[in-house]
This record gives structure tokens, sequence and C-alpha cells, in this order.
């Protein structure tokens, strides 16, 4: 981080870290509360959606698979094999960073629409595999299985939800930061690289397979780990809790919170949470025409996303500060640009 | 063998309906190089607009014919209104776009017509021709409706003058444009197109799944592995993938089991996109490096 | 005195950029009835640009007359309908129909169809090749072929004006002659007017009536073609040969 914005950019963070612990007690109902921690869940989900689609190029139509993957591990675990709850986020998040490397790796050969369609199929099947009476034994078949919610320390004097609320920060902060540093990071870059020319990236020695199939890996990782948790806030899962519209409602996110960056998550979590509900109390009979409306619009007019629209009024008022300085004989013509 | 026979027989009637749903899919790739995510709840809705029709007393094959029209004006006007604008926008934001659709048409389907299950006739006779025990007379009559839609398309794509400025128009735009093809309006003409045979082929399929919103589902999912196996930019090898999807789901259902259906569709399609992307039909793609 | 003949093309103060960027900075040219104007001008000098703006399909502004009428901000296919035939640099080619679906294809606007089978064996007379090769895939043909067929394409509009991107462009010297030749043959037979614009200088100032000489996007000198060509400095400094 260098100069005067980035002094800026980490003060903004930490004032939303402050507001965002703050939050739940200005709320007060416990359902918000579940709400917002669910909210929390999907940012990290998209986080990790924005790396395979936006900063990598890759486009998944099946991460809601993922999702549940991680949902169901942490459910698994947490009811038939004992483990405490808040060691399940770590395995699920590794369970899935394998199943995304090795989904990955056949899907290395195929770009945009046929990558798209792969993923697609993948999130189309996941509920019927789930459902499947062989692994029924481990995930309850279709009547799915039901979390105990986890209480909260006797010493934070805190109700279930505002503690699933603060268990669910923490995460959000500990993957954001890490996420943050591989995207600025060398893996990052090439990264980047491949999305914009992967041929040029190849003869410049980037070894294309292992960072794609290693995007696809941590993004996977990422929206198990998510998708864990919000098992946890939810207290149950069942197969058609994670059909192809989940996966769809992830990509939403991600383009409507601005591809290839980390602030997006958030725009779009609250979008995917949210919106719905307002539809929902717009037209009783068809919520989910209007929020297809709602999409529409926002492609029309900020196909860049929440964060692209913000960046570009950002840019036009960058623009009138300097124009304006330029102009005033007293200040200094000559400043550092603001890239 | 008698039972292979029958399965054989069924698969090549609904692979018949994957065809359709395929070729619909493949015309709109290939004048926009984009998978029409909605062209499933596109064919459902009209679908029960023909429903409707019955319900108020029109005659089937009247029905039918408004239906066909019906959907492909509603195809053209979804085109020019709905899309039109993003034409230009990144292809995210399309896809976005497309699956808005996609979520709008299941909604209004639901909220007009209800959840509930409606069953649909079928406009064959309900005894088997010549009393065979292989091939119901609906299975035999949608294959035959769906060999005559296609070749009807083969026709005007290749011998009209309009087919081959669509053709030109889907293949190279700037090149259209300078030889005087409106090529925007030769787009609303390929959606409208897709439309009508995403009609047909729901009305087609509706009397065996029965109607609700959801029908399309499973079919769209077999209509792209057929698309991708046959090849995603060409029709023929969309049909050819779409009858030998439909085979092959009939015989492993039948001696696998059903209930992984879907999970078949996706084993075709990460099958052929590893072992050979463009399908069979298709053009091999060589990078210019 | 009778008034002056109005130019089948007259352009004034035509400028186009692409994004932001200005390649075109207001230029004046024409093409009289049956006449051929030809631009020339080094690589980056501004000349595909000035086709392309021509028939609308960049950012431009300006007043574009075809035969008196504006035709400037008219959608592209709508200038062609009126008899603007584009030989595009690159050809244009549709790799993937057949060499007669390329011409057909061209006939498109038109709705005179016995005249059209007319022009297809015009075509062929022209172009020899092109018949034996009419049920071929077009992106099967070389490049000297594939010019062929894109000129044969525009003619079969019928246009009143050709436009022609660098038709020498990766041609053998013999089948640049051939061409040129053909050219003016279509010329003084059907009176077609053509604005042609070439890197290749004495080809194109031996074809044409009209030269212009553009340099990063400013037209720096003009006049009859027989004047340039004979006109050693101005070949020396602007022409290179």
């Amino acid at each position: 981080m260098n100069g005067a914005r980035g002094q800026r950019r980490l003060i903004g963070v930490v004032l939303l870290l402050v507001a965002a612990c703050a939050l739940p007690f200005l709320i007060g109902s416990n359902y918000r509360v579940f709400q917002m921690t669910l909210v929390l869940a999907y940012a990290i989900a998209l986080l990790g959606l924005n790396m395979l689609t936006g900063y990598n190029g890759q486009i998944s139509l099946g991460h809601g698979a993922f999702y549940a993957i991680g949902a169901y591990s942490a459910a698994i675990m947490m009811d038939k094999l004992g483990v405490p709850y808040w060691a399940t986020i770590p395995v699920a998040g590794a369970l899935c960073f394998v199943a995304g490397f090795l989904f990955g790796l056949p899907a290395l050969r195929l770009e945009g629409l046929y990558l798209a369609l792969a993923t697609f199929a993948l999130g189309v099947a996941m509920p019927q595999i789930l459902k499947h009476e062989a692994l029924a034994r481990w995930t309850g078949g279709s009547q799915g299985i039901v979390i105990v919610k986890p209480d909260a320390p006797a010493w934070s004097g805190l109700s279930q939800d505002q503690w699933l609320y603060f268990f669910t920060l923490a995460w959000v902060v500990v993957f954001f930061v890490l996420g943050w540093n591989l995207l600025r990071g060398r893996i990052g870059r090439a990264m980047v690289a491949i999305r914009d020319q992967p041929i040029a990236a190849q003869a410049m020695g980037v070894n294309t397979s292992l960072v794609k199939s290693l995007t696809f890996g941590v993004s996977a990782l990422y929206t198990g780990a998510a998708g864990a948790l919000g098992a946890i806030a939810v207290q149950f899962v069942a197969p058609d809790s994670f059909d192809i519209f989940l996966s769809i409602t992830l990509l939403v996110g991600v383009v409507i919170g601005g591809l290839a960056s980390i602030s997006g998550a958030f725009f779009g979590a609250l979008f995917i949470q949210f919106i719905p509900n307002i539809a929902d109390q717009i037209s009783k009979a068809a919520p989910w025409a209007i929020y297809g409306v709602v999409l529409i619009a926002f492609m029309y007019l900020m196909p860049s996303g929440v964060v692209g629209l913000l960046r570009l009024l950002q840019a036009r008022w960058a623009r009138r500060r300097k124009s304006v300085r330029a102009t005033d004989p007293s200040s200094p013509v000559t400043q550092r640009s603001e890239t | 063998m008698d039972q292979f026979l029958h399965q054989v027989l069924s698969g090549l009637a609904t692979g018949g309906i994957y065809a359709s749903v395929a070729l619909a899919l493949v015309m709109i790739y290939q004048a926009t190089h984009l998978v029409n995510f909605a062209q499933g709840q596109m064919a459902m809705f009209t679908t029960y607009l023909a429903w409707a029709l019955l319900q108020a007393g029109v005659p089937y094959w009247g029905a039918f014919a408004i239906t066909v029209v019906g959907a492909f004006v509603l195809g053209v006007a979804i085109e020019r209104i709905v899309i039109r604008p993003v034409e230009n926008a990144p292809i995210l934001a399309v896809v976005i776009v497309f699956i808005a659709l996609l979520v709008i048409f299941n909604s209004v389907a639901g909220w007009i017509f209800s959840y509930t299950i409606k069953p649909f006739p079928s406009p064959f006779p309900k005894e088997p021709l010549f009393g065979n025990s292989y091939v119901s007379s609906h299975e035999l009559g949608s294959t035959a409706i769906t060999l005559v839609v296609l070749l009807l398309l083969f026709a005007f794509f290749r011998f009209t003058p309009l087919g081959l400025a669509m053709r030109a128009a889907a293949q190279n735009p700037v090149s259209s444009r300078l030889v005087g093809i409106r090529v925007g309006w030769m787009l609303a003409l390929g959606w409208g197109l897709a439309a009508a045979i995403g009609a047909i082929a729901g009305m087609m399929v509706a009397p065996t799944v029965f109607l609700e919103p959801n029908m399309m589902g499973g079919i769209l999912l077999y209509a792209f592995a057929g698309a991708l196996l046959g090849g995603i930019d060409s029709p023929g090898g969309a049909v050819l993938g779409g009858f030998i999807v439909g085979v092959l789901e009939n015989v492993v259902g039948a001696y696998v089991g059903t209930e992984l259906k879907l999970t078949l569709a996706l084993v075709v399609i990460i099958g052929v996109l590893v072992v050979r992307p463009s399908g069979m039909l298709g053009k091999v793609h060589v990078v210019r490096v | 005195m009778s008034a002056p003949p109005v130019p089948l093309l007259d352009v004034r103060g035509l400028a186009a950029q692409y994004g932001a960027t200005r390649v075109l900075h207001g230029i004046d040219f024409a093409v009289a009835e049956g006449g051929i104007t030809t631009i020339l001008g080094a690589n980056g000098a501004g000349k595909t640009t000035t086709l392309r703006a021509v028939c609308n399909m960049i950012r431009t502004s300006g007043e574009v007359r075809l035969a008196g009428a504006r035709i400037d901000g008219q959608a592209t296919e709508t200038i062609v309908r009126q008899g603007v035939a584009h030989v595009p640099d690159g050809r244009g080619t549709f790799m993937n129909l057949s060499v007669e679906e390329n011409l057909r294809v061209g006939a498109h606007s038109r709705r005179d169809r016995a005249e059209v089978g007319a022009d297809f064996e015009r075509m062929y007379a022209h172009f020899p090749r092109l018949k034996e090769r009419r049920r071929q895939q077009a992106g099967t043909l070389s490049g000297g072929e594939q010019q062929m067929l894109a000129v044969s394409r525009a003619l079969m509009l019928r246009p009143r004006l050709l436009l022609l991107d660098e038709p020498s462009f990766g041609l053998a010297p013999l089948i640049v002659q051939q061409l040129f030749g053909i050219l003016r043959a279509i010329n003084e037979s059907e009176k077609i007017g053509m604005l042609l614009v070439e890197q290749n200088a004495a080809m194109a100032l031996a074809l044409a009536d009209q030269a212009y000489l553009l340099e990063t996007g400013r037209v720096v000198m003009s006049g009859p073609a027989e004047k340039i060509r004979n006109d050693e400095s101005v070949r020396r400094s602007y022409l290179g040969y």
C-alpha cells in the first residue's frame, strides 16, 4: 500500500469493520442479524466466484454445487461425526478445494461458453446426486439434515444469532485479507494475465494450466467455506436448496457487485439476500418476475456492476477536481497522478 | 430384445424433441456466440398459451398454428426490445439478461397458470399404429413432426434468399451490412424461429411429461448435451446429437435407473468437452497464435 | 453557361475517430459521375478509415452526398442499398458460404431476379476462375481469387459507386494488372463510379482520373491523376518512386 490513497483505503476498511461490529446491536431483531450473517457468508462465496470469473475469466454456472458440498460437509461432520461447528469451516474449505481443483483439471481446456455449459450441468445435477439413495445414509436423502444451532459461549453475553454473526464476520476478515493478498501477488497477476492475454501469458512462462486449476480450487474453497457458514446459520441442509438457481444467484451477485473487485462481493451479497425479499413484497404472485426485471434494469444501467458504476463516478469526480486545480493559479499543477 | 427396441424407438421420439431444442440453441449461438439459457422457459410459456387456447375451445391444430406464430412474434419482440440494448455490453451482462428472462418466464407462467401440473392433449390417437408394441402413436407422430420441422428449416436456410441472408449475417455481420443485409432484423428473425421451434417442442413433449413451469428444465439440459455432442456450431450436428442423447437417455435409464438421468447428461457434457469440444460434426477451431 | 455536373460522391469536412482517437481531420474529396478517384497514402494515413467513414461504419462527422443527396448518418445497410458497394480491406469473404452463395448474397437487396441471373454470367465471364470454383467453399480460395470474388460480389449489387480498399494487397503483380484491367473495362462499359484506396500508387494513378494524397488524416495534395503521376517531386516525396 502506498501513499495517501492507501492510507485512505485502510481507514475506510477499519471504519467499515467497526460499523460491521456495531451492526448486530443496532438492528435489534434476531432475524435481521441472521439475514446479515447470510449476507456475510454470501460475500465470501461471491469473492470466491469473483476470483474465478472476474479475475481469471472463467465463467462458472455451477458454483452452487461447491456451496452445497461445503454445506453438506459441515452438516455431516456436525450431525454424524460430532465435530464442533468451528472446526467444520476449514475442513469444508479444504474438501471443496480438492473438489474444485479436480473439476478444474478437465475444465482447463474449455473456454467461455463451453465451461459455462459444463458448470451449468454440474449445477443442475447436484440436487439429484444429493438425493441419490447410495449416499442417503450420509446425506439424509431428500429429507436432508437438521443441524443443532451452536450456543454462544457464556463469557460473550451474546445471543446465538449474534454470536454466529461475529463468528462469520471473523471468517470474512480472514478470507478477505487472504484473498486480497493473493490477488495482488504474483498468482493474482498471473490470473489476470491469463484472463486478458492467455497466449502471451503462456509465452512469458506462466504455467497456465496450474494457475487455472488452482484458481478453480481456491474459488471452490471460498464458496464451500461460505456454504458451511451458511448451513450453520440456517441449521438445515436439503438437496433442493442447492439447485441451479443457487448457482445462478451467485453469478448474479458477482455481476451486480462488479467483476474483478473485492468490495463488489458485499454489494452483490446484499443484492442477492434482500432484493428477492423486496420483490416478494412488491408482488406476492410473481416475485421472481420482479427480480428478473430488476436484473435487466441493472444490466442496462450498470453493466459493470455497482463497483463499476462507483469507479466511473469516482473517475469523473477526480477529473473535475483536476481541472479545477489546474485552473486555480495558487494550487500546484503538478501532482502525483491518481490511478 | 423387444424391450431394447422399444427403448430405442422411444428414445428417438424424445431425441426428436432434444434435436429441435438443440437446433434452436445452435441457431442463436451461430448468430450471437451466446447460448440462450431462457430457451426452455420460453418454450414452456408458449406451450401454456396453447393450453389456454385449447381450454377456450380452439381445435388442436388451430391452437398449434396460432401458438407457433405467436411464439415467433414473441421471439422477435424479445430480441428487439430486451436483447438489443445490451448487444454491446460485456458478455456476462448479456448472460445475466438471459437468466433474467428465464426467471421472468418461469415466474409469470406460474403466476398466470399456477404451479399445479396440467395434462396436455396429444393430437395423435391413443392406440398404437398397427397395434405394434414398440412405439406409441404419439411418439411416432411427434418424431414425424420434428423431422418435418427440421427438414423445412434446412430447406429454408439452404434454398431461400432470406435463409441465405440469415446465414451470412450470423457468420459475418460486417460483410453482411456491406451487401445491404439488415443484420439486426436477421438476428430478430433467428430468435423468432428459435422460439417457434421451442413452442413446437414444448407442445410435443407436454403430453408425456405434463405441463408445469419446470417441465423444460431437464429437456434443456439434454438439448445442450445433444448440441455439444453434435457440435455447437453445426445445425446438422445438433440434430444428430439430440437424437443420440435421446436414445442414450432412454437406454441407460432403462438399464441403470432413472434417478441419475440428469447426471448422465452431465457426464455426456463433460465427456464431450474433454474428448472433443467441437463435437462430432463441429469444426475444430484452430487458434492462430 | 450550364451548372457544373453533380458529382457522384461529394465529401466535405469528413472527420472520423476510433473511440477517442481522431483519425481523419476534416477532409474533402469527390468522385465524378462515371469517374475514378484514388486516395493514396502510406500505412496509417487514414485511407481505410475514409472508406469506412463514407459507409458510416465508424463514428464520423461531416457531409457525405451521393448524387446530391445526403447519406451521412444513415445506417451502413441503408447506404449500401442506395447503390454504394464496398470491397473492404481483408476482402470480407463469407468463408463458410460457397462462391456462388457469396455472389448471390451480394445481390441480396435487388428485386430484379432475371437480371441477377444475367449478372452471374457476366461475373463468370470476367473471372472464369470463379465459375470453375462456384460450388467450393469461399474460404478455400487463394488470395487473388478471393479478391476477384469480393469485387464480383460488390458488382452484383449493380452499384452506382464502387469503393475499393487496397484491392492490390497481397496479390501478385500480374493478377493486379488483370484486376485493374477489368476494373477499367467495367468503368468504361457500365459507367460505374469508383473510389479506389491504394498503397500501390503507380497502378492506382494509371487507372484513376482524380487523385488525393492523404497524410495522417489530412489531404496534402489533390488534382488530376495524370498531373500527379508526371510530377517527379511529388512522386519522390510522397509516393516513394
